[in-house]
């Protein structure tokens, strides 16, 4: 056995900020590649920080649809000679992990200017191919059965969730309304339609208790940010949060026969203590919406109420932008779209959207401190990726 | 409850027959340890060799203690069901045609959690039994059960998507003068096929048993020589439309080895008959079943090949014999990767001696017909994919686990 050795303190991410929040919107189908959509998300950031293409030293790639290139590949399709170079293969975590990795890299010195990007395509065929040969696990021992890709998966999670905690559709679909709402007013939200209680319960079964409106719709989009030290953000006169606050775990609570929690829960304290806020300082939060439970399991995982009291906690906020308990401004993946990686980003740039002044849909008001989450890879019965972020508003 | 099989109407011919498709059949090499299990109908997992974790889905690495040791075993099958989905919607053309399909969460006493196909008679939170079992792919999959048999069970749609069961299926069986042929006669029936062909070559010479045969309800004698290629392709083209499960019961056993056969006309015979019969067999009732793999209840299912364990290593006292059934489960392995894409099963069928005039020499145990018949229903009806029948046929299979040269230096002296 190891010695017991006391928990270093983790170094803070002092001076280090994002910004440049740019969304490539979304389409349902596209018959470009991934490669056209990480470029255009790229190229909009270049051109929003007033960069030339060559002044970004480090990039990190997250996409399903790239291959068979990775980040490397990428280099030379796009032109760009970076000192630092990373891949994410984490979906709904790519965010979170993109920016705590890029962060510690900016604030090291190794490099300068980081874009983290994340972008797919989607192709008529392309999500029933990346099902099938989702991970060996998913070839193994899921996808044989009934082929219901997330859908199965996460009515599984979700019925033994109800069953344990007592939740019920209408809960989750009070989550799926008030993204919706929030979406009506977020311009590149593929849902345009208002949605209401008596439809989402109305909609017909995908995989129970999984219905229609719990279901994100797969799509083409990209999402990228920049990471740099905050006086080069001022240099460039380009609005930034700072980063307060990340966490990263993976194939948390593994004994669990079915999941219930994710890995925020295993960091959280160390998390708002390195931070210096608590779950109560946060005026918005942005968790990983692929399906409502898991929006209520990070509200729980998080520490904005006890583990089984998320759908309380539901029915006593109005989960819109002006309301009580702002969540997924922009209206989340749920309302917006997934478009593959870069749903694993959307609600990282909403928040920086949100907290330098630049929302395009319905603002927060007086946003000081946003919340990130991440949460991704089912590659057999449970996401195994999560991660989180804290940003706060405004140069200090 | 389960539904009970209602009893397939006449095909109207005007009707497009559905293109068998099957589910996604890749499998990593490991998992494929799973596939060997369901073959046989066993329930293996991997268990670390270093800390006895059990371990699912199939790794390379135990997750507890890092062990590259992880061999299959038999370990406990029962589990609570967690959680359970309908699924009604799937990107995958098979399970498409099939919708809605149940699958859960199974929680295994035995340690892991396993996604698994469900019995229509299974709730949630309920106890079940699991077993591997084949797809149409021909790979494992789980499938969980009540504990207990339930009415009708053999009925659920799941469930008969993984098995050949011969319930409202016709039945050929090629050789009705053998006793074995007449033992599977009169058990195919009892099953509840709703026809059983049963070939005689040179039907108007009578034959030992033919009375008995004559009276087993829905059995119909047709002409098969399986030595005369055009006897074999008449009697497809007359019925191969009409046969979902054929069983090839052939025989032709003699003794020796082969210096002592003098000549070759007993070898021409017995591959003529078993090995050069099985080609005139596949080539004249594979393309139909293949095209029928998906024909509604009464679909095709199954090629079954009665083979002498000793096809598995030869037995020299009947040497010139086990060559020729050697060439016969050559043979019937290619069957199965041609048949599989129509998604029908090869069940082939290990036995040592019978209980028959051909054996007469042998000493004890041997396997009497009717126990060989039974078997082969019952395999049937679990969807087995090798079958072994009788205390000889298992006493080969586990010697030839364990080492297949000390089998075959034992059975030569």
């Amino acid at each position: 056995m190891a010695q017991t050795r006391p928990p270093v303190q983790r170094l803070p991410y002092d001076g280090v900020v994002v910004g440049a929040p740019v969304t490539i919107p979304y389409r349902r189908y596209s018959t470009n590649s991934a490669h056209w959509w990480v470029g255009r998300a790229v190229r909009e950031v270049v051109a929003r920080a007033g960069l030339r293409r060559t002044d970004i030293d480090g990039l990190s790639l997250s996409s399903f649809t790239v291959g068979p290139d990775t980040a490397i590949g990428l280099t030379q399709h796009l032109g760009l000679s970076p000192r630092w170079l990373d891949h994410v293969p984490l979906g709904g975590a790519s965010g979170v992990v993109a920016l705590r990795r890029a962060a510690r890299a900016v604030q090291c010195g190794d490099a300068e200017l980081v874009v983290c990007v994340a972008g797919d395509t989607n192709h008529v065929d392309s999500f029933r191919r990346m099902l099938s040969t989702f991970s060996r696990f998913a070839q193994d021992a899921v996808y044989p059965y009934g082929s219901g890709g997330p859908n199965a998966s996460f009515a599984l999670i979700t019925h033994n969730y109800m069953r344990r905690y007592g939740a019920t559709r209408e809960d989750f679909g009070k989550i799926c309304v008030a993204q919706r709402t929030n979406a009506l007013r977020f311009p590149h939200a593929l849902m345009k339609k208002p949605l209401t209680l008596e439809e989402y319960l109305a909609a017909r079964a995908i995989s129970d208790p999984i219905h229609l409106f719990d279901c994100v719709m797969p799509c083409a989009g990209a999402e990228a940010f920049l990471v740099c030290r905050e006086d080069v953000a001022r240099s460039l006169g380009l609005p930034a949060a700072r980063l307060l606050a990340t966490i990263e775990r993976h194939n948390a609570f593994a004994e669990d026969a079915i999941q219930y929690r994710g890995g925020w829960a295993m960091d959280i304290d160390e998390f708002y203590a390195m931070a210096g806020v608590t779950a109560a300082d946060v005026d918005f939060v942005e968790t990983y919406d692929d399906y409502p439970v898991i929006a209520m399991m990070q509200i729980e995982d998080l520490g904005f109420c006890r583990k089984g009291e998320g759908a309380e906690f539901i029915r006593a906020h109005t989960l819109t932008a002006d309301g009580s308990f702002p969540h997924n401004t922009s209206g989340g993946q749920l309302s917006v779209g997934q478009a593959g990686a870069a749903g694993g980003f959307l609600g990282l740039v909403e928040a920086l959207r949100q907290l330098t002044g630049a929302s395009i849909g319905a603002t927060v008001p007086d946003a000081k401190i946003g919340l990130v989450s991440g949460f991704g890879m089912v590659t057999y019965d449970r996401g195994l990726a999560s991660g989180a972020a804290l940003l706060a508003g405004g140069h200090a | 409850m389960t539904e009970p099989l209602a009893r397939p109407k006449r095909k109207n011919p005007l009707k497009k027959t559905r293109v068998p498709m099957l589910p996604q059949g890749t499998r990593s090499r490991t998992a494929l340890g799973l596939t060997a299990s369901a073959a046989e109908g066993r329930f293996r997992l991997q268990v670390c060799g270093d800390c006895a974790m059990v371990v699912y889905p199939p790794r390379d690495a135990c997750p507890r203690c890092l062990s590259p040791r992880l061999p299959y075993q038999d370990v406990a099958n029962g589990g609570t069901l967690l959680a359970e989905t309908t699924i009604r919607t799937s990107t995958d053309v098979y399970f498409r045609e099939r919708m809605p399909w149940r699958i859960g969460t199974v929680a295994l006493d035995c340690g892991p959690s396993v996604v698994a196909h469900l019995h229509g008679d299974l709730r949630e939170g309920e106890r079940v039994r699991l077993q591997f079992k084949l797809d149409k792919s021909g790979q494992a999959i789980a499938m969980a059960l009540p504990t207990a048999d339930t009415p009708n069970m053999a009925d659920d749609p799941q469930w008969r998507e993984l098995t050949s069961d011969p319930k409202y299926r016709r039945v050929l069986i090629t050789d009705g003068r053998t006793a074995v042929g007449q033992a599977l006669a009169k058990s195919l029936s009892e099953a509840g096929a709703s026809v059983v062909f049963v070939g005689i070559a040179d039907p108007w010479k009578p034959f030992p048993g033919e009375e008995c045969l004559r009276k087993i309800e829905r059995v119909e004698i047709v002409a098969l020589d399986l030595t005369d290629t055009t006897s074999v392709n008449e009697c497809a083209g007359e019925y191969a439309a009409r046969v979902d499960i054929l069983i090839n019961t052939a025989e032709h056993v003699r003794t020796g080895g082969i210096i002592e056969r003098k000549g070759l006309t007993i070898a021409r015979e017995e591959l003529e008959i078993r090995y050069l019969g099985l080609m005139r067999l596949a080539q004249a009732f594979g393309p139909v079943l293949r095209a029928r793999g998906a024909d509604g209840i009464n679909s095709a299912a199954a090629f079954v090949n009665l083979l002498s364990v000793y096809a598995l290593s030869n037995w020299p006292a009947y040497g010139a014999f086990s060559a020729t059934e050697a060439a016969c489960l050559s043979a019937a392995q290619s069957l199965r990767a041609e048949l599989r894409h129509g998604g029908v099963r090869v069940l082939n069928v290990f036995f040592g001696p019978l209980e028959t005039e051909w054996y007469q020499t042998v000493p004890p145990p041997k396997v009497p017909p009717a126990t060989l018949a039974r078997e082969v229903v019952r395999a049937l009806q679990q969807g087995l994919e090798d079958l072994f029948v009788g205390d000889v046929a298992d006493d080969i299979r586990a010697r030839l686990a364990v080492s297949p040269k000390a089998l075959e230096r034992e059975l030569g002296s």
